[in-house]
């Protein structure tokens, strides 16, 4: 053992060598049952189920592990489970995508595990060079996984764009990271900000606050780092599009809390109202480019960019109301969003590819069911009642005019009511239009059917009853450290 | 004085070099200019007193990436007529001349860390129980830094598989 590791490190981070294991294991066996794809599945959503089981076994805890490396406390556990969640709910609608498509599932669920191992180490890491490794594990995982429809070229497109728009921004963060490393001498967030602490903030660090702004930025698809989304989202095979949309976001979101929450409070002010700007910006043009779209999966990524914005509102506010507003937003996001991508993966069979709005058409006719979950789905996406979607919003703006930032909720509330349009044209399409396919009703297979069980269970229950995950989010934000330093100095 | 004067004089070599590898209509030009400034990134690294770094600097990218770029530049070839790839001679003396720089520098970087040695480094892992450079890297990779370490072997494997997964021929 190491110099300086104990036993209780190796314990620490349990959950995340559950899941490095459980992905060596998927690819062995995709090397010798390379036709065994319900026992690819299986074995990877058992890792699931292990790691998932390992977090939960640090409740309540708020310790650093690692020498300082890593954090294992309420924040990092939430986010975990946020992750894997998506990641099981990704590999269930994955199954009878992979089979039309007959792409190899050994080689898919062992680039999903390693891309839920990043975001793990993105979610608990309080270092810069651990919260960077993570994030660039799950780049990589995800510049393959988006290319993963060779034949397609709809699919390289987006992998080539994601891959060279990825690294580029992924310079510009490091560049803001070395900056901050140079003014500052070390790495740890703790350690960043008792370094910045007691002095007025230098040009260098506002520099820094600007250029990783930036990096993390793109990888939330924040205006104008945005242009990426809609080519890749629509290239991508679609459950890899859900998985990006959501885990992607909230790992990305995970490390942007730490790094300026935890990081950089002496330059609160300064932070606050870049976001402020970005916020507005990703929400309005989100929103406004979803209007137009005629193609399901490319409405769905200007949703989610509208949605980043939303989710931004919590980072400007930066009190722990606001961060744990904004987790509750995101777990409610989880299920909405990935009930949506569930449902266009299912209208994708052999003959027909049904990312088309078009293909919509009439389907309250040919599968009811569907229609009435993908209802369901839209209406939370909107923020309408009873759904889990307006709890989220409820909470999130209410924070913000709270903190007095009443203007940024006017404006969010504005989007959500032209976000409305297009949400409701799905609906029209679903129950007015024409059938598409007469006589063809979807067909769930059992993983299928278990995902979007999931999925509208999440979007019912947490817009009944909200508390459940409040309270969740409440625990996790309070462990965010910097709270007391970013208050004080508005 | 003398060490700001350097590391000016550097910055500018490497800026500018960094403008002429994208400016270059020659791609096998553009690659030369991106070797000279990895080679000046290099003496940064010297005057950082990471000599280690320095060499592995010259090493993997100077070295080995930049054949990797001139084989694709070799094989892409960029619809260049024949006639432009001639006078054998004259790049035999520019590739002579290049890899007695390289040389040099090597050179120059070993020599420079055996004078240097006696200054203690200004790292941050002052409390370190080894000395050198390597030694020193070497205790951080595997004690303070071990996660990330691991992590990063997770990472070249998941490339690995990924450029397998791209690259296979499906049957």
């Amino acid at each position: 053992m190491p110099a300086g590791f104990s036993a209780l490190d190796f314990y620490y981070i349990l959950p995340e060598l559950l899941l490095t294991g459980g992905a060596m294991v998927v690819l062995l066996l995709a090397v010798l049952t390379p036709r065994n794809d319900n026992l690819l599945l299986g074995v990877s959503l058992g890792t699931l189920v292990a790691s998932v089981l390992s977090v939960s076994l640090f409740s309540g805890l708020d310790v650093t592990a690692a020498r300082g490396l890593l954090a294992v406390d309420s924040f990092a556990a939430f986010f975990k489970f946020i992750v894997l969640l998506s990641a099981g709910l990704t590999m269930l609608m994955s199954a009878p995508y992979l089979r039309v498509e007959g792409l190899k599932a050994g080689e898919y669920y062992f680039l999903i595990l390693c891309a839920t191992l990043g975001m793990m180490f993105m979610a608990s890491g309080v270092d810069l060079i651990t919260l960077f490794i993570g994030l660039e594990t799950m780049a990589v995982s995800f510049y393959i996984l988006a290319g993963f429809l060779k034949p397609n070229p709809r699919s390289n497109e987006a992998a080539v764009k994601y891959f060279l728009l990825g690294a580029f921004s992924l310079g510009v963060l490091l560049y803001g990271m070395s900056l901050v490393y140079g003014a500052t001498g070390t790495t740890s967030l703790q350690g960043i900000a008792v370094a910045l602490s007691g002095q007025s903030p230098s040009m260098v660090i506002v520099l820094a606050v600007v250029l990783i702004g930036a990096g993390m930025g793109f990888k939330i698809a924040a205006v104008p780092f945005h242009m990426w989304a809609p080519d890749v989202y629509e290239g991508a095979p679609t459950p890899v599009t859900a998985f990006l949309s959501v885990g992607s976001k909230a790992a990305s979101f995970a490390m942007l809390l730490r790094i300026f929450v935890e990081a950089l409070p002496a330059v609160a002010a300064d932070w606050s109202a870049l976001f402020w700007v970005l916020a507005v910006l990703t929400m309005t043009l989100g929103n406004i480019a979803a209007l137009t779209q005629s193609n399901l999966k490319r409405m769905l990524a200007y949703s989610s960019i509208a949605h980043a914005g939303y989710l931004l509102i919590g980072v400007v506010v930066g009190t722990e109301r606001g961060v744990a507003s904004m987790l509750v937003y995101l777990g409610v996001y989880l299920f909405m969003q990935l009930g949506a991508f569930a449902i266009v993966v299912a209208m994708r069979r052999s003959d027909v590819v049904g990312d088309e709005l078009k293909d919509l058409g009439g389907l309250f006719r040919r599968s009811p069911a569907a229609a009435f979950m993908m209802l369901l789905f839209m209406l939370s996406l909107g923020g309408i009642p009873p759904t889990a979607g307006f709890m989220g919003k409820v909470w999130l703006f209410g924070a913000a005019v709270d903190a007095g930032f009443v203007w940024l909720a006017v404006i969010a509330v504005a989007n959500s009511a032209v976000s409305l349009y297009y949400y409701l044209r799905v609906v029209v399409f679903m129950w007015m239009h024409e059938d598409a396919q007469p006589g063809s009703p979807l067909v769930f297979g059992p993983a299928m059917t278990v995902a979007l069980g999931i999925a509208i269970l999440g979007t019912v229950v947490f817009g009944i009853y909200p508390q459940l995950l409040f309270e969740q989010a409440q625990a996790a934000a309070g462990t965010l450290e910097g709270f007391s330093a970013t208050v004080a100095l508005r | 004085m003398a060490e700001a004067l350097a590391f000016y004089t550097l910055s500018v070599l490497i800026l500018g070099l960094a403008v002429a590898v994208i400016t270059t209509p020659n791609t096998v030009h553009s690659v030369v200019f991106l070797v000279l400034n990895f080679l000046c990134v290099a003496v940064l690294y010297v005057f950082l007193q990471a000599e280690f770094l320095a060499v592995i600097q010259v090493l993997v990218y100077a070295g080995g990436i930049v054949v990797l770029y001139l084989f694709v530049v070799m094989l892409v070839n960029l619809g260049r007529s024949p006639e432009e790839h001639q006078d054998p001679r004259r790049l035999g003396l520019i590739g002579l001349g290049l890899s007695g720089a390289v040389l040099l520098e090597l050179a120059g970087i070993i020599a420079y860390s055996y004078t240097r040695e006696q200054s203690p480094p200004v790292t941050a892992a002052q409390a370190s129980p080894v000395q050198g450079n390597i030694e020193e890297l070497g205790w951080l990779l595997y004690t303070d830094y071990l996660i990330p370490f691991e992590v990063a072997s997770v990472l070249l494997l998941v490339a690995m598989v990924g450029a397998i997964v791209l690259a296979r021929r499906e049957s």
